[in-house]
């Protein structure tokens, strides 16, 4: 039996992508695996946008685009967010979020 | 008529000059501003004579009476879209005492400024002084021609500013300040009474003018008047209510008992200030005010004009037995003023409004003008005095006749015509208020006669201690000045060429409650009784003070409590403490504290702590950990969804 990948495996795909990176973003205790983590998250929503632009909405673009813009701000964000990391890095000598809690009642 | 321009120049040029020398502050300390705020007060006083020149010649006529006149009318503050609505107006009322103010107080004013430029010489507040005089007299100038009771009673506010502002102006003299403090907090307080009088009135009457007021609240057929007279409060008509009401405003500014503790404190002010303001002017507010509302009084109110005519009689009475035992010359005659204004307030209570009847009215306003010339006179005289003893007492003076024989002669005219001395100035106006509560109502005219008698005791002994008594000792300076400037010479020669001649003027062919002018004649056989009393009064001073003697003390011993009393000034300075201090700040000042503290505040600081708490409780949340703010994120999602999923709206 051929097996064609149809919206649900997809969609599979998608949440096991959101959900591993859910768990690192909250399991990992280094800034850069957190920011590989959100990466993952953004792009299982990517993937959903086009697997539904793909399936339910044949012929047109506006998930496409969606996931453009997605794309552009994830990198613009990973810019932003690696700069704090480096600023981080510089205080404190280390990239560990437990060490980076100054920021309390 | 004289143009438009003329009659506004009138208050607007002691504005002015207030203006400049108010700006200019330390520069002008120069005797210049003095001169230029007194060529200003000339020019003013030229254009009022004038004024009235024009409107007695004919101007004001209106067939055989004189008619108010509104030269100038500006709507400044409607309430309203249409035009009959409710606004407020402001503008220039020229009526028979309009005008006759104008001429008081412009006169007084000019001679006091002049007066002034020798008294105040070298002060350090020189130019100041002659802004806050320039402020006082274009106040009462505009309060005088106001054409509505709103109008009037700003500039009554006014007035009060500057007379406080010049009884505290030795500032330096912590009585100075309690004095103006004192006399505009009480004046203050009475004010709130006017307002509410004046609100009343506007309410029921429909307008602020006083002309539509009038006319609105004295014709009987009027529905305004029969609504006024028909809702009443606590017993009392509205009407009576707002009438009594605006007295109150004017009796404590006229010092009337018992809201007169402030006239004698406000002696603490330079004398030529008690001269204009606390003897002449702005203390006849008060009669003034009454006389302008006088028919709405008489017509509509007879037993409030009773009552006012009553407090007339007792002012005048308790003023002169006050007057009797002060020491302070200005004292004595701050409560002479007193008297005085007693009288004049008597004179309207007695009086109808009737033609034929309304004797009271021009006598009164008779009295106020001759009055404000001898009163002004004493207290330059006074002025001198101080500027030459340098001191308030009566202990210090005695024999001063031969080093102040200008001084001397005005004051024993002034004296005299204060007395009713036949054929000075107080003589003929006091006959009236005399022969009007004689033919009105009885018992005032007993009170009045026993007072115009005491008068002439108190305004004796005055003269005596002063200019008698005793030899003069110029102990404690040798610096002789004199007896002052021309300045200060000239000034007490008009007035005391007033104080002999104002009494002939024929003041009921143009002042009367009708503005139909009538003849008064005198009755010299009613005036014997009133004279021989005043005679009596003089030698009983005579008697007493003339020489150095221990008669004073004996009497005074043999008074007793009575002297004691009256020498403290009948206790009333202590019950207005107590009252305030015992009863305001001590008891019901006590509990608003304390439910301010604990209640008011307690709940403010209950409320901070609990919050405090609950803060301290909660604040752990706040980790400084990425991750826990995450898991709140992902918690709060996850809840959105869940309550989506139950409200079924995903």
């Amino acid at each position: 039996m051929e097996l064609t990948p149809g919206l649900y495996h997809m969609l599979f795909l998608s949440s096991a992508l959101f959900f591993i990176g859910v768990y690192g973003f909250f399991t990992r205790r280094n800034l850069v695996t957190m920011l590989m983590s959100i990466e993952l998250i953004l792009n299982s929503v990517n993937l959903n946008f086009i697997a539904f632009n793909k399936y339910l909405w044949p012929g047109q673009l506006d998930g496409l685009f969606f996931t453009l813009f997605i794309i552009a701000i994830a990198a613009a964000e990973a810019a932003v967010a690696i700069a704090i990391i480096i600023n981080l890095y510089r205080c404190h000598k280390s990239v560990d979020v437990e060490e980076a809690r100054n920021l309390k009642y | 008529m004289p143009s438009l321009l003329n009659i506004i120049l009138i208050p607007l040029l002691p504005l002015l000059s207030f203006v400049w020398l108010g700006l200019s502050g330390r520069r002008q300390n120069h005797p210049m501003a003095g001169w230029l705020a007194t060529a200003f007060m000339l020019v003013s006083l030229l254009l009022s004579i004038q004024t009235a020149f024009a409107y007695f010649s004919g101007a004001g006529m209106a067939g055989d009476s004189y008619r108010p006149m509104l030269v100038w009318d500006l709507e400044w503050l409607p309430f309203t879209a249409t035009a009959e609505g409710l606004a407020i107006h402001t503008g220039i009322l020229l009526d028979p005492i309009s005008v006759m103010m104008l001429i008081v107080v412009t006169s007084i004013s000019c001679m006091v400024h002049l007066f002034s430029l020798g008294y105040m010489k070298g002060e350090q507040r020189f130019g100041m002084y002659y802004a806050y005089l320039g402020l006082f007299t274009f106040s009462m100038l505009g309060l005088v021609l106001s054409s509505n009771i709103f109008q009037m009673y700003m500039f009554w506010e006014l007035v009060g500013v500057s007379s406080f502002l010049l009884i505290g102006f030795y500032y330096q003299k912590p009585a100075a300040v309690a004095a103006a403090k004192k006399a505009f907090i009480v004046t203050r307080f009475a004010d709130l009474g006017f307002l509410l009088g004046i609100l009343v009135l506007s309410y029921y009457g429909g307008s602020m003018d006083f002309n539509q007021l009038i006319q609105s609240l004295t014709s009987p057929e009027s529905n305004e008047l029969q609504e006024a007279q028909r809702d009443s409060f606590m017993g009392l008509s509205a009407l009576s209510w707002g009438l009594s009401l605006v007295f109150i405003g004017g009796a404590s500014k006229s010092a009337l008992f018992p809201l007169h503790i402030w006239l004698p404190d406000a002696m603490e002010g330079p004398t030529p200030v008690s001269a204009l303001i606390h003897a002449a002017t702005m203390v006849v507010a008060g009669v003034y005010l009454v006389a302008r509302l006088f028919p709405v009084y008489a017509l509509s109110a007879p037993d409030i004009l009773q009552m006012i005519g009553w407090t007339g009689a007792i002012s005048a009475l308790i003023a002169a037995l006050i007057a009797c035992t002060q020491t302070d010359i200005k004292r004595v005659l701050a409560y002479s003023t007193m008297s005085q204004i007693g009288f004049m307030v008597l004179a309207l209570g007695v009086s109808g409004y009737a033609d034929g009847n309304n004797l009271g009215f021009t006598a009164s306003m008779f009295h106020l003008s001759t009055h404000a010339v001898f009163k002004a006179l004493l207290f330059l005289c006074a002025g001198a005095v101080i500027h030459y003893v340098h001191s308030n007492e009566m202990d210090q003076m005695g024999g001063l006749r031969k080093q102040m024989p200008i001084t001397h002669i005005s004051f024993l005219l002034a004296c005299l015509a204060i007395s009713g001395f036949p054929f000075l100035a107080g003589f003929f106006s006091k006959e009236e208020i005399l022969l009007a509560a004689y033919t009105n109502y009885k018992p005032i005219f007993w009170i009045a006669i026993f007072t115009s008698a005491l008068t002439a005791f108190y305004m004796f002994r005055l003269y005596f201690r002063i200019f008698w008594h005793k030899p003069y000792h110029a102990a404690h300076h040798d610096d002789h000045h004199g007896e002052g400037t021309w300045t200060m010479k000239w000034p007490l020669l008009i007035l005391a060429l007033g104080t002999v001649f104002a009494g002939y003027i024929p003041f009921s062919r143009f002042v009367s409650a009708t503005g139909k002018p009538f003849h008064t004649s005198l009755h010299i056989e009613f005036s014997i009784a009133p004279v021989g009393l005043a005679l009596l009064g003089i030698a009983a001073a005579y008697y007493l003070y003339g020489r150095q003697s221990a008669r004073p003390e004996q009497m005074q011993k043999s008074l007793g409590f009575l002297y004691t009393s009256l020498k403290s000034k009948l206790f009333i300075d202590e019950l207005y403490l107590f009252i305030t201090r015992n009863i305001i700040f001590g008891i019901l000042g006590k509990w608003a504290a304390w439910i301010d503290k604990h209640i008011v505040d307690g709940l403010m600081n209950g409320l901070a702590d609990l919050i405090q708490w609950i803060a301290q409780k909660i604040r752990r949340v706040q980790s400084g950990r990425v991750q826990d703010y995450a898991l709140y994120f992902l918690i709060a999602i996850l809840g959105l969804l869940l309550c989506a999923k139950w409200f079924n709206q995903f």
